[in-house]
């Protein structure tokens, strides 16, 4: 990398988030391993081809360097050229992200397995409702059934989705019909989870699929087996074990830990311990153990989406997002940090033995060199849970100095696409019509999932922020889930009262009379399929085109930095929605196939990918591109008020 | 600002909840749990409850699953900072309020059995009228049915001076719209006003004051949860549908005046559900976005020479008012209003004066000059006050579609039309027409030859297919009228042979009927000339008047085509129709068998024939009776059982005068079959019933079929049967 490039990184600043800036100045101190930021620094300059996409080692003729714009550079050993290589990579980040995703949903469904068999005790049925509308979609009968077997159907069918040969996959059915019949005519209906990630392996294998456009037809076919596969199946279990989220106060930011009491931090991505070590950490019996050995109570906190999950269901703190865990234990507060899967950083370990801090490994799919482990069963969960707990109550007593910083701030959780279907008409007017109306009307002007992850290249939360901002401000209300939805959540935009503040005047006065955010916190990353399922619903209340991609919809990630984020992204892209990205984009150095993905693409499945790494422009991309919908719509000439006399009542559909 | 509605909303609902629950313990404590509680003559027990929840209230008892329902709708208050979403918590609040309300309204009826005026009509003593029963819904219900009421305005409080009372009452009336009037401001009640300048209040005028306490409100939202009901054929429980409908068809909106208490928001927001927009006086906050109303839900600070078209604009209703070039208001909510004793000027027709004859007879294009409105003798002003006089009106009409057979259809239409004028007062029809003209009308400049004008005017708008030219003579001079009233009654005798003459065998044609779809949407009539449709206001004659005024109306031909049965009234073409305008659901129907695949029912049919199995005969029963009948249930009860476009054996809907038809229940037998009716109908069908009983052999027929006086059960009226041999008992069992 060029030097003056080197230079400008390093200037710029490591986060708006006064809480985690007050921390980083005072952790100066986590020798030899640091943070992420001195890390990332201590890494440049990054490998040029890696950033491009360019660089392949899926042989050991390799590595290659494939470059269309060098001579020598064109072609790798087996003859591969550029697009190729960066189709093959790309295509292995979905399949990732996509394992990822349904991994998860998979131990879901196998705890919510043993959960109907009895075998879980710990684990009940919430959601009874929800449990039957999963039972109608995979064609299970429900009769006068007992829940427990109707459940274990459910289970079994959950299960199987997994390792379905054939397919398509139920929920597809969930999506608008048209959809559906775009799918079906790109042969893109996923047939079974496992299965399209292994051909995606498969096809990404030296000297197979070496068509670009032809792998990412599987690469879609992946991202729709994450999105309306393994990710909305966690989601909707999860739901009926746990309750489906409906508004809730929280607060947020590394200020809700507690000087006086045993914090409890769980990280990760899985509800199904988290939701224990939450029943746990509220146990009469647990708190007067806290208090035995001086602390005041027992807090508990999360980070990242076991924290969003605990967060949308119960208003637990959330201490921060992705990039904050380090400094989460940089407070020297935090007592017991349990982690699961995803997004752990392998700096914990090391960082918590700076501290008293201990540090959990929970699951035998992720386990971290210096880290304790305690294995997660979901048949004595509750048990598991209080081990980890009491380690916390006895941890207290070693704590050295905390540095705490003060900043936290309030936020509203806990908007599932049920319930902002009762959100806009109550129980017995219930629907997306409001929703739909507004923007027709224009006081609405669309809908962003503004979503992902935190990436140190980036200053942290800053461009979260200032996209999600310059959508409201411009009526455009924005949909989170995430990393992304703490950042916003930080900034108070998660607050009813944000609306007057930084809503533009339409938006504000559909907020304020619904009495909602204008950011609406939607959940966990695999929660993404709830965004879809409210597209969906949207589509169907009609008035907004028959199709997701004739919405005036855009989704965006721009800190993103995981696999998960490329698999959530081609999923919204497979659903017909222009997505874009922030920080970088991973095939800017293969031309012809960045062009299939940014332009073509869209003439495959209504929606495309887009890279801006100035959230402000961004943000203009997003606004011009509702606006283009909102034009093919006719949305953008003013509707004449509809006078209704008898006759045309009498044409009112019957019903 | 919303969140303030909802706020004091919320707090309202925590206040009726607080208020009734103590009513509700202090009453079962006094009456124990089977208390009974119901609202008067009505089968929809407390029809809000009923329709939204599905929950039958008979007894105290079944209170308390309510009581617990509203519990968990009612939310907690909402915070000052920081509050989690408000707007459905605050609905929902509004949908207890008016489960609570309805409970207190039903009880205030234990407690007080006369606390309201039963029927149409306020008295001296007491201007509130409580809940409408049945009959009073079903009939008014029609109204809405056929758009001569599009919606009405629920009227909270009432405005600051009498004079603004009344213009706003007056100005919802010009609009055809009802006024349900509940509340007071600061003391003040809107029905007061009315009353104290001279406007005539009840049901009939539209302008109908329901309680002096907001809860009262329910009883214009059970009126339109009913009307989804019985018209809409919804089921009760299916809230969405009630609701919807209401939101669709039933043009309603509420309208406050003064001060808006946290309990008026609570109904407000009850409203809104509804889709009932609200319209304040008041500068209070509003909420404009749309979504669960068609348009806004709350407009604030109009001024009231604005409230009522802004009312409307919010509501997205479209009135076409009637344009009639006379000096007073014009309207079918003035249609009930009456003129009585000091306040008449003159009178034609009628007990006390001589003959009024109607005469409505075509001739040829050039026969007619249109527009010319002739007095024959003294107009109005020529005439001192308290004159009883007889007076012949002809009408004479061209037109390149009309025929003689439309003749007695616009002939029909002079009753209402003028009868539409403020301050005129119009009964009977052909030479039994009765007219009183006001002190009041006559004192605002109108005079006889406005009859002409609003004949010519509204024959235009309403007949224009058929009416090219309109001319009217009004014969005000004495010695005129009898030689008119002569030539008048040799025509009607002429008309009445052409359609008793008329048979469903000798046309080919039958007529369609969907015009109750903008309120009965899965119901269709099929009319034939010798089976009127159901609700009994369109003939054979008339629909196919009305499809060559409006040939893609609600009235199409149907070709019969090939009889499939001629007994029982089965032809091709309309099992064919039948079949494709109820999406299958009915592939075939015989018009003339009740029990054998009876024609389907909609909500608004006149009367119900239902199996008397025990005498071996049918009943039938008509909307106006309220009373018990021999098949155990009341009208309104069978209706709701019978309606909804079903078939049902044992039970069809009908007009009165199909009773009087040669195909009455032909499969079963006709009338002979039928073993009781209310004593006001068979006097009402006596003339005509004769001729056909006397046909089938028995024409003392009528005095063998049992009424109320003789019993209400089979049990009660049998043995009377078999003292008067009545025919049914020997016929061929009907099962």
């Amino acid at each position: 990398m060029p030097d003056e490039k080197k230079t400008k990184k390093e200037e710029i600043p490591r986060s708006v988030d006064p809480a985690s800036l007050e921390v980083l100045a005072e952790c100066t101190d986590l020798q030899p391993i640091g943070t992420s930021w001195d890390r990332l620094k201590k890494q440049h300059p990054q490998c040029g081809f890696g950033l491009k996409g360019l660089c392949c080692r899926h042989c050991s003729m390799g590595p290659c360097r494939v470059d269309a714009s060098k001579e020598k550079l064109k072609y790798g050993v087996c003859g591969v050229d550029s697009d190729t290589v960066a189709a093959r990579h790309f295509v292995r980040m979905i399949a990732a992200g996509a394992a990822a995703h349904s991994d998860h949903g998979r131990g879901v469904a196998e705890t919510f397995l043993a959960a109907a068999k009895g075998e879980a005790k710990d684990y009940k049925i919430k959601d009874q409702q929800k449990l039957y509308g999963l039972a109608m979609d995979f064609g299970v009968e429900i009769g006068d059934r007992a829940v427990e077997d109707i459940a274990i159907e459910v289970g079994e069918k959950s299960l199987g989705i997994f390792g379905e040969q054939h397919g398509p996959i139920p929920f597809l059915k969930r999506a608008p019909l048209k959809r559906q019949a775009l799918w079906k005519e790109h042969n893109m209906e996923p047939r079974g989870v496992d299965r399209e990630i292994v051909e995606c392996m498969h096809r990404t294998h030296m000297g197979v699929d070496q068509d670009p456009e032809n792998l990412m037809m599987q690469g879609n076919r992946a991202a729709l087996a994450d999105g309306w596969g393994g990710s909305m199946l966690a989601t909707e279990l999860q739901d009926i074990m746990f309750g489906t989220p409906q508004p809730i106060l929280g607060e947020c930011n590394l200020g809700v830990l507690k000087d006086d009491e045993v914090n409890v931090v769980i990280h990760g991505h899985e509800p199904t311990l988290s939701e224990m070590v939450m029943v746990v950490c509220q146990s009469p019996e647990m708190i007067a153990k806290a208090k035995a050995v001086g602390a005041k109570g027992i807090n508990l906190g999360g980070l990242c989406c076991s924290a969003n999950e605990i967060l949308m269901r119960h208003g637990v703190a959330n201490i921060g997002n992705f990039l904050q865990q380090e400094l989460a234990l940089a407070t020297g507060a935090v007592d017991v940090m349990t982690v699961d899967v995803q997004c752990i950083m392998s700096s914990l370990a090391q960082i918590a033995s700076c501290f008293h801090t201990k540090f959990i490994t929970t699951n035998y799919r992720a386990k971290i060199k210096g880290a304790q482990h305690i294995q997660f069963e979901e048949h004595d969960a509750e048990n598991i849970a209080r081990q980890i707990v009491q380690m916390g109550i006895d941890n207290y007593k070693n704590r050295g100095v905390t540095k705490i910083p003060k900043a936290k701030c309030n936020m509203i959780a806990g908007f599932s696409h049920e319930t902002i279907n009762y959100l806009l008409g109550g129980v017995y007017r219930s629907s997306y019509k409001p929703l739909n109306e507004n923007i027709i009307n224009g006081r609405i002007r669309g809908i962003a999932g503004v979503v992902g992850c935190n990436n140190p290249k980036v200053t942290h939360d800053k461009d979260h922020i200032a996209l999600v901002k310059e959508l409201i401000a411009n009526n455009v209300i924005v949909l989170q889930t995430g990393c992304s939805a703490l950042a916003c959540a930080k900034e108070g935009l998660m607050l009813p009262e944000a609306a007057s503040q930084f809503a533009g005047p339409g938006l504000a006065e559909v907020c304020e009379t619904v009495g909602i955010p204008p950011v609406l916190h939607m959940g966990s990353c695999v929660d993404n399929s709830r965004i879809l399922m409210a597209a969906s619903a949207v589509v169907k209340e009609g008035g907004l085109g028959d199709d997701i991609c004739d919405l005036p919809a855009v989704g965006a990630a721009p800190e993103w930095m995981s696999e998960k984020a490329i698999s959530i992204g081609q999923y919204f892209v497979a659903s017909g929605v222009y997505t874009l990205l922030g920080t970088t984009f991973p095939t800017l150095g293969a031309e012809g196939f960045t062009d299939f993905l940014f332009n073509k693409h869209e003439k495959l499945t209504g929606g495309m990918w887009g890279f801006e790494p100035d959230p402000m422009v961004m943000a203009r991309k997003m606004i011009e591109a509702m606006d283009g919908k909102r034009r093919a719509l006719g949305l953008d000439k003013g509707k004449e008020r509809v006078l209704f006399d008898m006759a045309m009542r009498r044409e009112l559909d019957a019903g | 600002m919303s969140k303030i509605i909802a706020s004091a909303g919320i707090r309202g609902a925590h206040k009726i909840y607080a208020r009734v629950e103590k009513k509700y313990q202090e009453l079962l404590e006094k009456h124990g749990p089977d208390q009974e509680v119901a609202f008067p003559n009505t089968g929809y027990y407390l029809p809000i409850i009923y329709g939204i929840l599905g929950v039958k209230i008979e007894k105290l008892a079944d209170m308390k699953q309510v009581f617990a329902r509203a519990t968990s709708l009612i939310p907690p208050p909402v915070k000052e900072k920081n509050h989690l979403p408000y707007l459905a918590p605050a609905l929902d609040a509004g949908m207890a309020t008016f489960f609570l309300q309805e409970m207190e309204e039903a009880m205030k009826y234990i407690e007080n059995p006369d606390i309201y005026q039963l029927g149409e009509d306020v008295t001296d003593e007491n201007l509130w009228l409580g809940a409408a029963d049945d009959v009073i819904m079903r009939k008014r219900g029609v109204e809405f049915v056929d758009g001569t009421a599009p919606g009405f305005a629920a009227i909270l409080g009432a405005p600051p001076t009498t004079e603004i009372a009344v213009k706003i009452a007056l100005e919802l009336q010009e609009k055809n719209l009802y006024v349900f009037m509940v509340a007071d401001t600061n003391g003040r009640y809107m029905p007061d006003q009315l009353k104290e300048a001279g406007v005539q209040i009840g049901w009939p005028t539209r302008l109908v004051p329901f309680g002096k306490t907001v809860s009262a409100a329910v009883f214009a939202a059970g009126f339109a949860t009913r009307a989804a009901m019985s018209f809409g054929g919804i089921e009760p429980g299916d809230f969405r549908k009630i609701l919807i409908y209401n939101k669709d068809r039933i043009f309603a909106f509420g309208m406050t005046f003064g001060e808006v208490t946290d309990e008026w928001y609570a109904n407000g927001l009850a409203c809104v559900n509804y889709g009932f927009p609200i319209i304040a006086d008041t500068p209070i906050p509003e909420v404009l976005p749309t979504g669960i109303c068609t348009y806004e839900h709350v407009v604030a600070n109009i001024p009231y020479d604005k409230m009522v078209s802004k009312a409307i604009e919010v509501r997205g209703l479209k009135v076409n008012i009637a344009k009639v070039p006379v000096p007073v208001s014009y309207g079918p909510a003035f249609e009930g209003e009456r003129v009585r004793g000091d306040a008449i000027y003159v009178e034609a027709g009628g007990p006390k004066a001589d003959t009024v004859v109607e005469w409505v007879t075509s001739k040829a294009m050039d026969e007619v000059e249109d527009g010319k409105i002739e007095v024959v003798g003294p107009e109005l002003d020529e005439l001192e006050v308290g004159t009883r006089m007889g007076m012949a009106i002809v009408v004479e009409v061209a037109g390149r579609n009309m025929q003689d057979d439309f003749e007695p259809i616009l002939e029909r239409q002079i009753h209402h039309l003028v009868n539409y004028a403020k301050g005129l007062m119009h009964i009977g029809q052909r030479d039994i027409a009765w007219y009183r003209f006001s002190k009041d009308a006559f004192d605002k400049g109108f005079r006889f030859k406005h009859l002409g004008s609003i004949l010519h005017a509204k024959y235009h708008q309403e007949f224009g297919g058929i009416c090219d030219k309109v001319q009217v003579r009004i014969y005000t001079d004495q010695d005129k009228v009898k030689p008119i009233l002569e030539q008048a009654r040799a025509v009607y005798h002429v008309r009445d042979e052409r359609v008793e003459g008329m048979s469903d065998e000798e046309e080919p044609i039958y007529y369609s009927c969907t015009l109750c779809q903008s309120f009965a949407p899965s119901h269709v009539c099929v009319v034939t000339p010798e089976r009127t449709g159901l609700c009994g206001a369109y003939s054979w004659l008339d629909c196919k008047a009305a499809f060559e005024i409006s040939p893609t109306g609600p009235n199409q031909p149907i070709e019969k085509g090939k009889v499939i049965d001629e007994f029982r009234g089965q032809w091709e073409g309309t099992n064919k129709f039948v079949n494709q305008a109820s999406r299958g659901a009915v592939e075939f129907y015989n018009a003339y068998s009740i029990m054998d695949n009876p024609m389907t029912s909609c909500g608004c049919f006149e009367a119900i024939s239902a199996l008397a199995p025990s005498c071996n005969g049918i009943m039938t029963v008509d909307r106006d009776y309220n009373g018990m009948t021999p098949c155990g249930m009341k009208f309104t009860t069978l209706a709701g059982s019978v309606g909804g476009g079903a078939v049902t054996p044992g039970f069809v809907g009908h007009s009165k005068t199909y009773v009087n038809s040669k195909k009455f229940i032909r499969a079963e037998g006709g009338v002979k079959r039928v073993v009781w009716m209310p004593k006001r109908l068979k006097e009402e069908l006596r003339e005509k019933f004769n001729l056909r009983a006397a046909e089938a052999g028995m024409p003392d027929l009528l005095d063998r079929i049992a009424d109320e006086t003789i019993g209400t059960t089979e049990e009660e009226i049998l043995p009377f049967l078999t003292e008067k041999e009545h025919p049914a008992l020997s016929m061929d069992s009907i099962m």
